[in-house]
Order: structure tokens, then sequence, then C-alpha cells
């Protein structure tokens, strides 16, 4: 089990998956730890995350996420970079965390506002990407969404916005894991395939396997114009038993649950 | 008042370069110059105000200035999730413009009005309300919250147009209008013109002290007020706007707390719909009995009596 952060320089020194694999391990037990659900929906994007924060994003970029209810695997993620601290995550979801379940609207430099309420996200980073082309500043702006997330109208708003004021500088992944808070993304609203409703806007769409990890590198570092990422994804990735479930939406973990998902992450 | 604004923002806007003006397709016939003059920081975010709003705190959060202009209600009512998770947990300074505060749409409805707007908005400790009577006003407060560390809220009416008997003093959150005795009356709003002319000519003897109120929250009585009110402690407060949420309800408890004693405390405040039927702004005030009429009528009555 990892237990200290890992060294500011990680990017060099592990390769994506040893770095990926550490993260998803600090992770479990930060969900573990503090017993609180969400752990389905942040391991159906912490891949992403891993590869945005360690190969994509510079000090010029942006990043929103959008879906705020994945801030576990944000909080983890910064903590492999050495921008969270170990003792921090041990604090997640208790009383006096600066790290809420939600991404806080202060205390963390690196999360530049508060999430949790469902389709915000694209609209803010479309505010950041409309700034930095008005202020002629470089560097992208990325924004991670979820999927059941597109229920909500104020993304369309968003979307329309973004493609009519021409925002090469967005970059929108979205974790498409096909689970939402009570069903199937099918069964609760059904927009699939989304990917061709982006396209019906004129959107540049690419799909992805939102856990091939060299896939993901290559095709976020070649991205130059306002394009939506849709990533495949499955809810609870790596855990048998939490995979494609709906209830790991919300579920904690048993100790006897922790231990055989720890030893899943090790074995792969 | 659209006009005024568009005016101080030609002058304001060509100095603040990280200006920038966002309207939810709304200024037709209005706000062409601005749109002239800013170029790219112009933005026709489209009839989507939830984006607009969000989008406007995106580009503060990168240290420019944002103003989000639409009609009063599509503003503070359909985004006011918006302006609460991403514009006010944040403390952006982005400035929210409603035109059309109170019954200012008149006869397109209840929709397009916004009696409620700075009891909601003002639920949001760190924004600001700011309430202009009248055109003149404009040119003192955009160059103001062109520079504000906070949000804020701009609420636009129609004022009227007062002749050279009426000497409009400058721009201040809080400003007396008349110096009288007895009644002290304390206005906020567009419409707080046509009441101080009512009063003026009215006959009444003798004259009620008008106070005017242009932001919110009240931050301290002015002493000058408190004054008026211990020499004349019947005060009357007038508000375009909900009881709830009002100034009335605001100004009775700092009363409270500062200890001042008061022989009579009334509100006229704005009731809705009473009657299901709808008209101009004018025929909305007279109905909630907030016309100069029937405010003189009220300080008639009461003077008498007290
Ligand atoms: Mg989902």
């Amino acid at each position: 089990m990892q237990d200290s952060a890992l060294p500011e320089d990680s990017s060099r020194k592990f390769s994506l998956e040893k770095t990926l694999k550490l993260t998803k391990l600090r992770l479990l037990l930060m969900h573990f730890e503090s017993k609180v659900g969400h752990i389905g929906g942040n391991l159906s994007c912490l891949d992403m995350l891993v590869v945005l924060y360690h190969r994509i994003i510079t000090k010029d970029d942006q990043f929103i996420l959008s879906k705020g209810h994945s801030a576990g695997a944000l909080y983890a993620t910064l903590w492999s970079l050495g921008r969270i601290e170990e003792q921090e995550l041990s604090h997640f979801h208790r009383d006096n965390t600066r790290l809420s379940a939600h991404p806080p609207p202060t205390g963390i430099d690196d999360i530049l506002f508060a999430t949790g309420s469902l389709g915000h996200g694209l609209s803010l980073a479309a505010g950041l990407a409309m700034s930095k082309k008005l202020l002629n500043q470089s560097g992208r702006v990325y924004c991670l969404m979820s999927d059941g997330e597109w229920n909500e109208g104020s993304c369309w708003e968003a979307l329309i916005f973004a493609k009519q004021q021409q925002l090469d500088n967005l970059t929108v992944l979205i974790d498409l894991n096909g689970l939402q808070g009570f069903g199937t993304t099918q069964e609760v609203a059904d927009l699939s395939p989304l990917e061709e409703k982006f396209k019906c806007f004129g959107i540049d769409v690419v799909e992805v396997d939102g856990h091939d990890l060299n896939v993901l590198e290559k095709t976020l570092s070649k991205i130059q114009r306002l394009t939506f990422v849709v990533a495949r994804t499955i809810k609870g990735k790596g855990v048998s038993f939490m995979e494609n479930r709906v209830e790991w939406h919300y579920l904690p973990l048993s100790e006897e649950q922790y231990h055989r998902a720890v030893r899943e992450i090790q074995s792969l | 008042m659209k006009v005024s604004f568009c005016q101080s923002m030609l002058k304001t806007l060509e100095h603040e370069s990280s200006n920038v003006f966002l309207t939810g397709d709304l200024g037709f016939m209005a706000l062409e110059p601005l749109k002239e003059k800013l170029g790219k920081r112009f933005i026709n975010a489209g009839v989507a105000e939830q984006n607009m709003v969000s989008v406007a705190a995106g580009m503060a959060r990168n240290k420019m200035r944002p103003w989000v202009y639409s009609i009063a209600p599509f503003i503070f009512a359909r985004a006011f999730e918006q302006i609460r998770n991403d514009i006010c947990f944040h403390q952006l300074p982005v400035v929210l413009v409603g035109n059309g505060g109170g019954y200012g749409y008149g006869v397109m409805g209840a929709t397009h009005h916004a009696i409620e707007d700075y009891g909601v908005l003002l639920s949001q400790r760190n924004l600001k309300i700011y309430i202009p009577a009248f055109d003149e006003d404009l040119n003192a407060l955009v160059p103001l919250l062109s520079k504000i560390d906070h949000p804020a809220y701009l609420r636009l009416g129609l004022a009227p147009k007062l002749d050279q008997n009426f000497a409009i003093p400058q721009y201040s959150a809080w400003r007396k209008l008349e110096e009288g005795k007895k009644w002290t009356v304390l206005i906020s709003g567009s419409m707080a013109g046509n009441i101080w002319k009512g009063i003026r000519q009215s006959g009444l003897n003798p004259l009620p002290n008008v106070w005017l109120l242009s932001e919110l929250p009240i931050a301290q009585l002015p002493s000058d007020f408190i004054t008026d009110l211990q020499n004349s402690p019947n005060l009357l407060v007038i508000e375009e706007h909900i009881a709830h949420g009002g100034i009335g309800q605001m100004l009775a408890t700092i009363l409270l707390k500062t200890g001042v004693l008061l022989n009579q405390f009334e509100t006229r405040s704005a009731l809705g719909y009473p009657s299901s039927r709808y008209g101009s702004q004018q025929f909305h005030l007279k109905e909630n009995q907030l016309d100069p009429d029937s405010i003189i009528n009220l300080l008639k009555k009461d003077i008498l009596e007290v």
C-alpha cells in the first residue's frame, strides 16, 4: 500500500501505468478510511485525470471538473503530483477538512470553481477559454464531464455557446460510463448515441477508450480545436465487483471489500 | 435608463480594457453603440442565461470584468444557482444588469417583472445591489461598478425627467431629496422621482422629509437620517418590491438594533397581481398603492392624525 505522496517529478520517475495504479490504491484507501461512496464514478474517470495532469496539462492550462462528484479522483490525482499532502487525504469527507465530497470554492489553488451541481462546468470552462482568447493568453482549458450530466439543459446551452464562439482552446472530455444516479443512462434519459448528438451541432468529436492511457495521451496531445473527447469507460474500473454496477455510485467499502479491491488493483 | 446606461458604459469601458459585456440577446435599439465600440468584448451569448452567467464567472476568474445584461427576471431568477455557485461562492466581480426592476416591463406581464429581485439576491452575502433612481445616477454608478471587487446587481428602471426645480443630488447610497417635518419618507428605485414630484406639488403642510436609498444591503444608517427619524418619527418606506426580503424589513431590524424609537412605521410594497389585471408600470404601481397619489393620500390622512 502506498502511504506517502509521490515525488513531484513522478511523471518522469514512474510510467503512467504505475502512477495510475498507485493513485488508484490511494483513492481506495481514502474512500475506505472515510467510509464514503462515489467510488464507481471516480474509478471511471481516474485514468483520464492521471493522463491529463501527468502528461497534458501545463501551467498555462486550466481544468474544470464538471462532474464534481468525482472530487475524490481529482484529490487523489493532485496528491499524485504532490499538490495535496498525504495527511490531507485522510481528512477527506470529515469535519474540518478542505476536501469536501465535491470540490470546494476556496482553499485549494488547483480548484478554480466549486462544482457538484451538474451542468455548470462546461459554461465555466467556456468562460475561461473565452477570456484567454480575449486576453491573448496561451494554454488550453480542459473540462471533464459525466454522461448523466447531459440531462441538464445548461450543458447544451454551453455547447452551443462554445461552438458559436469558436473556442478552439477548449477540450471537453465526457466520461461515458453509461450509468447515472438511479439507473443506466439509457433507462433514465436516453441520449445515446451522445457523440452523434454532438456531431449534429457541428462539434468535432473523438471517441476513445477511456482506460487506454496511451490512446488518451496521444489523442489529447494532438487536439488544437474545440473538441469533445467521448471516452468509453467502465464505472468501478479495475474492481470486479464494482464494474458497471449502479450501487457503486453511492456505496462505501466494507473492510473485506476494500482488501479484495486492493488485491485486484495490485494484481493488474 | 438603458440609454443612459449605454452612454455611461461607452465612456467608462473605453478606458477599462478588462471589461467585457455579455447580453442575453437583448439590447435592440439601445445597445448598438456599445456593440460597435467594444467589438470582440461585446458578446451576444444568446437566449441562454444560465450559461451566460457561468461564462461570466469563468471570465472573471481570469481577471476580466464581465457585465451580464438581460431583462431582470431572466438573470436573477433563471440563473440563480449560477449566481450563487459560480459568482458568489468565489466573490467574483461580475456586474449583473437587470433591466426593468419591479414592474418596469409593464404590460409585458408578470414573467417580465422583477418584484423579488433584491430580496432573492441579498441572500448572497457578498453581493451588493445598486438601484439608480435617475438617469444621471448612471454617470457615477458605471465607473464605480467597473472597479468593484465583489458581485453586484444593477437594477435598471425607467426614470422620469424632472424639471429644473428639482435639484437631483449627486449619486450616493443615501440622499436627502426634501427637507420636511413629521414624516420621514424613504423611497428606493426609479419611481422616486415621480413620488418626490408628487409630494412637493401635493400642498402637504408640512412636507415630509424625503430620503432616497440606492444601495443594499443597508450597511449603516446615515446620522442625518437618524436625526430626521428622531425629529420626525413617523417613517414610511416605499419600495417596488415585495415586503419579504425588502427594505422595510431590513430597516425594521436595523432600527430595533439601533434603538431608534418610531411613532409610526408604515411600509408600501408590491403585492403582486391582486386583481389578475395587467397593464403599464403605472397601472401596477397604482394597484399596489405605490403611485404618488396613493402615497400622498396616506400622508395626508396620517399627518392629520399624528
Ligand atoms: Mg455516468
